[in-house]
């Protein structure tokens, strides 16, 4: 099958990745493949550079060296830096999502929540009021959101809902690659749990690539199938996440899984 | 001192070359935005600075100049920016369509279809679309660039969700030659067909946000809708109550406090020109004829 050996390619590859900001290395020389279906957590403290390469991964930030490739919809792998930023934009609202931490920087707050679902398809040409619709609908189901609050914004609903919601409008487009940042970061444990359940599921139904930023490790024990360490910048351990968080290697890991309160 | 109090239509030739560059940028490129260094005018903001300027840009004495205001040639608006320009430089004005040659115009175009030879310029308060649904410049800009216009449809969306049908009813979005998405000034959404391959060249200008548009002659303009809530221009139902024209747009005038209210034509021209011609409406009394000797 066509689709398997594409398979064997990596959906992105991050080659020697390194960003500084004046004297300070925010992100050194970061290397790893990402293959479709693959879910990365990038684990670490406030300020260890998760959130910088996060923004390097996804084009959003140019790196000071290394190179970021993806595989395109049409099977080329290309060096993210070389594409346009026609091109660039287009990606990241077809093939790629961004989930925020904070759902106001994901979503228009003021218009309807069906708006917010449909607008990647409108950017995309879709031009049926009724099946633009009709989809929106069907995601808010997905995402566990009453689709008689179709027509409400999202300013008046609730942390848990717009967390979903956003997913929903990431998702609509059938993307094979996922950016988060945080995306249970201020929510309270029950919604925290829900919405993790929700991703998970979405993830091995759509075949998702996610690559997730968190602090938290319990979101990354539960989504992620691989898990790298960061500190100072660089990555200092990586490999399958139970094998990570349950024998951690390096001694700032093993202090990271220390530091996880007795339930 | 025999130096004339004015430049010819206020402006000095300076300025006037920079406005005239914009304009010929702005034809260059139908519906595309170009930044002008807009002057301050004698006038508020909101009155139709950016139209006067352009106006002033591309007179010449030989033109014959109409202005109207929301279709009429009689309200204040459109009387002082006549006289403005009948003092500053001397050209002739009218206020029927078919003798003008630019027309200034707030909100319509005229019912009298335009020919070629003439110019219409819009006075335009808020000159960019997307302005309501992304309040950043940098982005809208880039939005146009590239061509982006999602978001667009996302407002008609919003429309068809909250009302059930587009209720944007004036100032509905339009895309010029296939590429630029453009606002045409709060005309309301009657008067979009009428800028389809419009004979005459069609010239916005917006003086507070500085920013000059234009559409070229024969040039195709759409209106922007979903294939299952297709574009649909909004006309009361009802005949001119002067002129009984059963196709123009029309104002709805209150009468007094019971609730009495007549619809009449908002061309003023176009519905006098009727009345002329013999068309009655329901409402037209004879025409009022002022006294010998009172001033008017």
């Amino acid at each position: 099958m066509a689709d398997a050996l594409e398979n064997d390619q990596p959906l992105l590859v991050a080659d020697s990745l390194s960003k500084s900001f004046g004297r300070i290395a925010a992100c050194r020389d970061v290397s790893f493949s990402l293959y479709s279906g693959e879910v990365l957590a990038i684990v670490g403290e406030s300020g260890s550079g998760k959130s910088t390469l996060l923004q390097l991964l996804s084009g959003q930030l140019a790196a000071s060296g290394g190179h970021v490739s993806y595989r395109m919809r049409d099977g080329v792998t290309r060096d993210l830096a070389t594409l346009g930023e026609a091109e660039r934009r287009f990606l990241f609202r077809t093939d790629w999502g961004f989930v925020h931490q904070d759902p106001a920087q994901g979503l228009r707050m003021a218009v309807s929540a069906g708006a917010n679902v449909g607008e990647r398809l409108m950017a995309v040409g879709w031009n049926h009021y009724g099946r633009i619709r009709d989809t929106a609908s069907d995601w808010l189901t997905r995402v566990e959101i009453d689709t008689a609050r179709i027509d409400d914004a999202p300013r008046t609903y609730s942390g848990g809902m717009r967390q979903r919601l956003q997913i929903a409008r990431n998702l609509v487009t059938e993307p094979r690659l996922v950016f988060m940042d945080e995306p249970t970061g201020g929510l309270d444990v029950s919604v925290q749990a829900r919405l993790l359940d929700l991703l998970r599921s979405l993830v091995a139904e759509l075949n998702l690539a996610v690559i997730i930023v968190t602090h938290d490790l319990a979101v990354a024990r539960l989504l992620s199938h691989r898990v790298m360490v960061m500190k100072g910048g660089r990555v200092i351990e990586t490999g399958l996440t139970d094998q990570v968080l349950d024998d951690p290697r390096e001694p700032y890991t093993q202090l990271l899984v220390s530091s996880i309160l007795p339930a | 001192m025999n130096a004339p109090a004015y430049n010819f239509a206020y402006l000095d030739e300076q300025t006037k070359r920079m406005i005239r560059r914009a304009i010929l940028k702005a034809i260059a490129i139908p519906g595309y935005q170009v930044p002008f260094a807009s002057r301050e005018m004698p006038m508020p903001y909101g009155w139709g600075t950016g139209g006067v300027q352009v106006t002033a840009a591309i007179l010449g004495p030989q033109d014959v100049l109409k202005v109207i205001d929301q279709g009429s040639d009689d309200t204040t608006n459109a009387i002082s920016i006549r006289k403005f320009f009948a003092k500053t430089a001397g050209v002739a004005t009218t206020t029927a369509t078919e003798e003008a040659t630019v027309i200034q115009t707030r909100h319509r175009i005229p019912e009298t279809a335009l020919h070629a030879n003439q110019v219409l310029v819009y006075q335009v308060p808020i000159p960019e679309p997307l302005r309501f649904l992304e309040p950043r410049e940098t982005e809208t800009r880039r939005m146009h660039a590239l061509a982006e216009y999602g978001l667009m449809h996302v407002k008609l969306y919003e429309d068809i969700a909250r009302f059930g049908h587009i209720a944007t009813a004036y100032a509905y979005p339009v895309k010029v030659n296939a590429r630029y998405v453009m606002d045409p000034s709060p005309t309301p959404k009657f008067d979009n067909p009428k800028m389809d391959h419009s004979p005459a060249l069609q010239l916005f200008g917006a003086g507070r946000e500085k920013r000059i548009y234009a559409i070229p002659p024969y040039t195709k303009v759409v209106s922007l809708d979903f294939e299952d809530h297709p574009f649909e221009p909004y006309r009361f139902n009802a005949p001119c109550a002067l002129c009984a024209a059963e196709n123009s747009y029309l104002d709805e005038i209150v009468t007094d406090d019971k609730g009495g209210r007549m619809f009449v034509c908002s061309d003023t021209d176009y519905c006098e020109g009727r009345q002329a011609a013999g068309h009655h409406g329901s409402l037209s009394a004879a025409p009022y004829k002022e006294k010998a000797g009172s001033h008017g």
